[in-house]
């Protein structure tokens, strides 16, 4: 871990402000209707701020390197799970034939 | 405990050679910077739990998004975006003084520590202060899934079934992260009297790292939730 205080100062407010910029980002362009490029920008944002709180705040930018895999493995595994469940579901024509309320 | 080759593969040497033995250093650690090294990495495989325990309901989130992406976008109408942007931000602030009284430990301020600690909390509060208010919006518009599913909206009523698989995740996905946030606000609490008990300096804070790394995940997933449930029918509004 980097212990400067004044960099780490600096860096904090920097995310901070970054976080809060990208806040109102989001909002405006989810008024705008850009069809599905809705979901992509707004996804592309939040993934922007949840790297910038892991490698700031949670200071995996200056972890070691064991501490940083981990970290990465977590996102791999959830990408497994949403990524096959979804290849099940959606490769599945009849559906919503079974769902109440269709 | 002599220095192994697992030791000095970490972080090169570690200094606890004989003598004097900091009061928050456990036996089966060779020195403070090993120790915070294995919480650190602990804590984060507890993370890793919860990016999949979370993972499953943003994944059951999806497959219900796109079998019913229109009504997923007409139900979003009715949660308050205000009232979410706010309390996105409420927790980003909450984040930064979270990390900022962990910068005060190593700075050896102890009442910085405790005034950030302080003020994490009652960020913490305000979040769900305003997310109570929501929830009793949603109370009283009828919007909570179940027999008293009523909403006065006719294109609600119009697909009342499939809205409600909406508010079901609203609720548990929020809720969920709610009672995160009070556990949350609860361990922030002892590490506030802990810390005005001169127990954390630039030595040792292992403690706050690892609830600042909890609190600052809890915050991710919020920056998920946020646009997710409140903005996906914010432009046919």
């Amino acid at each position: 871990m980097s212990h400067n205080p004044e960099s780490t100062l600096k860096w904090y407010i920097a995310v901070f402000l970054f976080l809060m910029v990208m806040t109102g980002l989001t909002v405006a362009v989810a008024k705008m209707d850009l069809g599905a490029m809705n979901d992509v920008v707004m996804l592309v944002i939040a993934v922007a701020k949840a790297l910038a709180v892991i490698l700031i705040f949670m200071h995996v930018k200056d972890s070691t390197r064991v501490t940083a895999l981990t970290v990465v493995g977590g996102f791999v595994w959830l990408g497994i799970l949403i990524f096959f469940t979804l290849n099940d579901y959606l490769s599945r024509g009849d559906l919503l034939l079974n769902v109440p309320g269709k | 405990m002599a220095s192994t080759a697992f030791d000095t593969h970490l972080e090169g040497p570690h200094g606890a050679h004989g003598g004097h033995h900091h009061p928050s250093l456990q036996h089966q650690f060779d020195s403070l910077e090993q120790q915070k090294e294995s919480s650190t990495l602990g804590m984060w495989m507890f993370l890793v739990t919860e990016i999949m325990f979370f993972g499953a309901l943003f994944t059951a989130y999806v497959i219900y998004r796109s079998l019913f992406h229109g009504v997923f976008a007409t139900a979003s109408h009715h949660l308050d975006v205000t009232l979410g942007a706010i309390n996105t931000a409420v927790l980003i602030g909450s984040s930064l003084t979270m990390a900022l009284s962990i910068r005060a430990a190593q700075l050896n301020r102890r009442k910085t520590i405790v005034l950030f600690l302080l003020l994490t909390i009652l960020l913490g509060g305000t979040f769900l202060g305003i997310k109570s208010v929501e929830y009793g919006h949603k109370f009283h518009d009828h919007l909570v899934p179940g027999p008293h599913f009523a909403p006065e909206d006719p294109a609600i009523q119009a697909v009342a079934d499939k809205a409600q698989v909406f508010f079901s995740l609203y609720f548990i996905m929020t809720g969920i992260h709610a009672l995160h946030m009070i556990i949350g606000i609860g361990l922030l609490t002892w590490l506030a009297i802990a810390s005005w008990r001169g127990r954390f300096d630039s030595t040792y804070y292992t403690p706050l790292e690892c609830t600042g790394l909890y609190w600052h995940f809890v915050d991710i997933v919020w920056i998920f939730l946020f646009p997710l449930l409140y903005l996906i029918g914010a432009h046919a509004r």
